[in-house]
């Protein structure tokens, strides 16, 4: 299917319909208790046992109950996990973690709450792992073919 | 923090990952998909954030008018304004994760129901380069 055809298939509405759900869900956490909804941020933050940090975990669970329910009410089935690499995935994981805590923060942190904050510095590192991402999926996939 | 604040923590949650789930940023393939931009191209994660954007872009400049928020005393928002080294640098080491595995910190933790060891493993592994993150900081 061609891209300008991708364009009006059915994910297209369920991409915007979820998005909207997670602005919301941000500026929820935002306008009620003034956190940012930044996962990387409150799922570290949360490692540090404080009473202060309850929320975080509240939060951090609502997540997975969020997902049960919608898989329940829109019949979303679960998807598949792709490879069964565990190095990979142990590397991948390393990466993620150490990268979002020295950047501050991820997609949701940066990507969302940043950009709509009118961060530079989220607008800087969004740049920058979209790039990194594009750029390494390519590498791993298109260059070192069988890498994966 | 008064005792409300865990109620509409909870609700903001439960949104959070529907809407992962509703948007499909839950499915590794798609978000590869959509990193694959030299090959196989799937453009839906760019309509995710562009409806997250369409409602956050305009509430937070109108939220942080405010003087506080509805149940705190104050916004904790981050008032460090300048584009360090370490933020492009952990920009990157961020996102050639996310391409090697195609899951990022709000999909591995709402999928964790999903029963996939491969996403605990992952799971086990982020907060680990967590604490080595944090460790080689302070060295």
């Amino acid at each position: 299917m061609d891209f300008f055809e991708s364009l009006f298939t059915p994910d297209i509405g369920w991409a915007v319909f979820g998005g909207v759900l997670i602005g919301a869900s941000a500026s929820l956490l935002l306008v009620s208790v003034g956190k940012i909804a930044g996962i990387s941020g409150t799922l570290f933050g949360a490692l540090k046992i404080n009473p202060n940090n309850l929320w975080r975990w509240v939060f951090l669970f609502g997540m997975i109950a969020g997902g049960f329910i919608a898989h329940q009410l829109f019949g979303i089935s679960v998807p598949e996990f792709d490879t069964d690499n565990s190095w990979l995935i142990a590397v991948g994981g390393l990466l993620v973690g150490a990268g979002t805590t020295i950047a501050n923060g991820c997609t949701s942190g940066h990507g969302i709450c940043g950009l709509s904050r009118r961060s530079p510095r989220s607008l800087a590192a969004t740049l920058t792992f979209m790039s990194a991402g594009i750029i390494a999926y390519y590498v791993f996939n298109h260059l070192l073919r069988g890498f994966v | 923090m008064k005792t409300f604040s865990i109620v509409y923590a909870l609700f903001a949650g439960i949104l959070f990952g529907a809407g992962l789930v509703t948007s499909g940023m839950t499915d590794v393939t798609k978000i590869k998909g959509f990193l694959d931009v030299f090959g196989d191209w799937d453009i839906s994660l760019m309509f995710v954030m562009i409806g997250a954007l369409a409602v956050a872009a305009v509430s937070f400049p109108l939220i942080l008018k405010r003087e506080k928020p509805m149940d705190g005393d104050k916004f904790d928002v981050p008032t460090n304004t300048k584009i360090s080294a370490p933020l492009v640098y952990g920009s990157i080491l961020f996102g050639a994760g996310w391409a090697l595995v195609g899951l990022c910190p709000g999909p591995a933790v709402t999928s964790l129901f999903y029963g996939h060891w491969q996403i605990w493993l992952f799971f086990v592994f982020m907060i680990a380069g967590h604490f080595i993150a944090k460790f080689i900081q302070k060295a």
